[in-house]
């Protein structure tokens, strides 16, 4: 089951705007190498590509995507780390 | 993914970086740093002119030449091209517009590359047929054959030629 987003504490915000292909995944996979199991990593990413990396990222490294907001030119992401695949 | 010893098996990442100009360079570097990024293992067997990338001194003047691309934004006709100082323009465009769009350069892939433990294969017959010594490459750079790399690619998911 899906936490409600207003109840995900989130440990860290990781702001990629501006940044393309690969630097997002990059920043987010060593931000969330860092965090212990069960931390929430909020990420922010301009890179149109993200839309289908963020959660390719999420499925290669074990980590869930609990919630992901697309507005337009911006798009958050909400990951957990480790409760994955 | 189960090995034979029972852990979970990373997934590998093998690339052939087999083209030395700057436009070239990017591929490998940025599939190499994305797939670490991923979690895999990766490693990239730099052979003829792709080992520029890997020499000391050249990996920081890799140039892209406009002669015979007609895919650049600004299409410079090849009797231009063809003029001194053009490959220079069009190398200092490419550089402006990677940096414009905040991508890491040439020598900072290679950095973030090693960071994540990307091995760096350098090919020996380039370095016997170019005379390239093993202190012209960067630090952390392996001399192999084809074998060796071939060894590493035969458990990899996914190899790429580029």
């Amino acid at each position: 089951m899906e936490p409600a987003l207003n109840q995900v504490h989130v440990d860290q915000v990781l702001d990629t705007s501006g940044l393309l292909c690969p630097v997002p995944v990059y920043k987010a996979s060593l931000a969330l190498r860092r965090m212990a199991e069960g931390q929430t990593l909020k990420l922010i990413c301009t890179d149109p590509g993200s839309l289908a990396d963020i959660p390719a990222l999420a499925r290669q490294t074990g980590n869930r995507l609990i919630h992901l907001e697309d507005a337009g030119k911006v798009q958050t992401f909400w990951l957990m780390k480790g409760g994955g695949e | 993914m189960s090995g034979t010893n029972g852990k979970t098996r990373r997934k590998r990442l093998a690339l052939v970086a087999s083209k030395g100009t700057l436009d070239m360079a990017y591929p490998p570097l940025i599939l190499a740093t994305t797939a670490a990024s991923l979690g895999w293992e990766v490693g990239i067997y730099f052979t003829f002119y792709g080992l520029d990338i890997l020499h000391k001194d050249k990996h920081r003047k890799l140039k892209v030449a406009s002669l015979a691309n007609p895919a650049a934004p600004i299409t410079i006709p090849n009797i231009v091209g063809m003029l001194p100082g053009a490959t220079k323009a069009a190398t200092l465009s490419m550089k402006k517009w990677m940096r414009d769009s905040n991508l890491p350069d040439i020598p900072e892939f290679i950095e973030m590359a090693r960071d994540q433990g990307v091995v760096f294969f350098a090919c020996s017959t380039t370095m016997g047929v170019m005379k390239v010594k093993q202190e012209d490459l960067i630090e952390g750079a392996d001399i192999a054959g084809a074998a060796a790399f071939l060894d590493f690619a035969s458990e990899a998911d996914v190899s790429m030629f580029i």
